[in-house]
């Protein structure tokens, strides 16, 4: 990585601060007031909202040789997906979409 | 679990709270494990690894960084990214509060430290069906969750950051982060309101990923959150 570790140090400070102010809000107020009903409702959605797109652009980068996606990357996370919402279980996703990178990375 | 739960003491309501929390481990171990391997493989250095781990225990977030980070993106767009994908802390925050939140301030201060999404999950279930818990029981039992889940994610960076780097080149690692988030996501959709959003954040986030400073991904994000709160005001409305 090109980014100087100072630079890095900055990052995980202000992370680590940012974070932390982030988990203490309602705690860290006594009485514990209730938090609006528009901005919980906007909350809830932030993990599917911020992941997937962060993912999407790396998951559909054309490789140099093909032009197009790598596929043993396309199904092992597809694979991922599709267990991941029948099981309701992060764990055996991980296992089947790591099996799935494994066999079709071995087999091409 | 009927038992009267006031009758529970703390020192119960921990160890309550260990076992409760203990089959996490399975999940925040190899998730540990995969950011000390990416991290190391990016050019952090183990003191970095190892500082982003005790220091921020937020896995999602850390890997946005590092993630950014390899991109190039510049130091805000990595903080504010990094930064949103936490936002849900607040949220949990907000919602043990009513719980917890007569606790001391330095126990508070530990819990905030400690918050990460398993805690929060299986602690939150804990108080909705045991109302009657005493506060002391409540942060016991909320301890207990957290004191096998942190140290064992510590733990598996640090195994992942010493051994990252006599991983052969062909193994591909690098699929490790899509497909250690995307194991996270698949299990959130359980509403149209959360598959709404998840595909309005994927196709923003490719259709902008042209722009600067990975704008694209705030733009998306931002509009599939506004997407999974919409999606949920109109099913309120048509359920009535």
């Amino acid at each position: 990585m090109s980014v100087s570790a100072s630079t890095i140090w900055l990052v995980i400070v202000v992370l680590a601060v940012g974070t932390f102010a982030l988990r203490f809000s309602f705690l860290g107020m006594i009485g514990g007031r209730q938090i609006p009903g528009w901005a919980l409702r906007l909350l809830r959605y932030t993990p599917v909202a911020v992941i997937p797109g962060l993912m999407a652009p790396q998951v559909a980068r054309p490789l140099a040789d093909t032009g197009l996606p790598d596929p043993a990357l396309l199904s092992a996370v597809a694979v991922t997906l599709l267990v991941g919402v029948w099981r309701k279980n992060a764990i055996w996703a991980m296992l089947a979409g790591a099996a799935t990178l494994a066999a079709v990375t071995l087999l091409t | 679990m009927t038992t009267d739960a006031h009758a529970i003491t703390p020192r119960q309501s921990f160890w309550q709270g260990l076992r409760h929390g203990g089959p996490f481990v399975l999940i925040v171990g190899p998730f540990g494990v995969v950011f000390g391997v990416v991290a190391t493989d990016a050019g952090l250095s183990l003191a970095q690894t190892m500082g982003f781990t005790i220091a921020v225990i937020a896995g999602a977030a850390q890997l946005t960084a590092v993630q950014l980070m390899t991109e190039h993106a510049p130091t805000v767009i990595v903080l504010v990214t990094a930064l949103a994908v936490n936002l849900r802390m607040a949220m949990y925050s907000a919602s043990l509060a009513p719980h917890i939140g007569a606790a001391p301030l330095w126990q508070r201060a530990l819990i905030a430290y400690l918050m990460v999404d398993q805690a929060y999950a299986t602690s939150i279930l804990r108080y909705e069906q045991q109302p009657g818990l005493s506060l002391r029981a409540k942060v016991a039992y909320y301890f207990g969750v957290v004191s096998l889940i942190c140290p064992v994610w510590y733990l598996g960076t640090l195994v992942g950051a010493m051994a990252g780097n006599q991983i052969p080149a062909g193994v591909p690692i690098g699929a490790a982060v899509p497909i250690a988030f995307i194991a996270l996501i698949g299990p959130m959709l359980r509403t149209l309101a959360h598959v709404a959003a998840a595909m309005v954040s994927v196709v923003l986030a490719l259709a902008l990923s042209g722009l600067p400073y990975n704008l694209g991904l705030l733009v998306a994000a931002l509009a599939a959150m506004a997407t999974g709160a919409l999606v949920e005001t109109w099913q309120q409305r048509d359920a009535r």
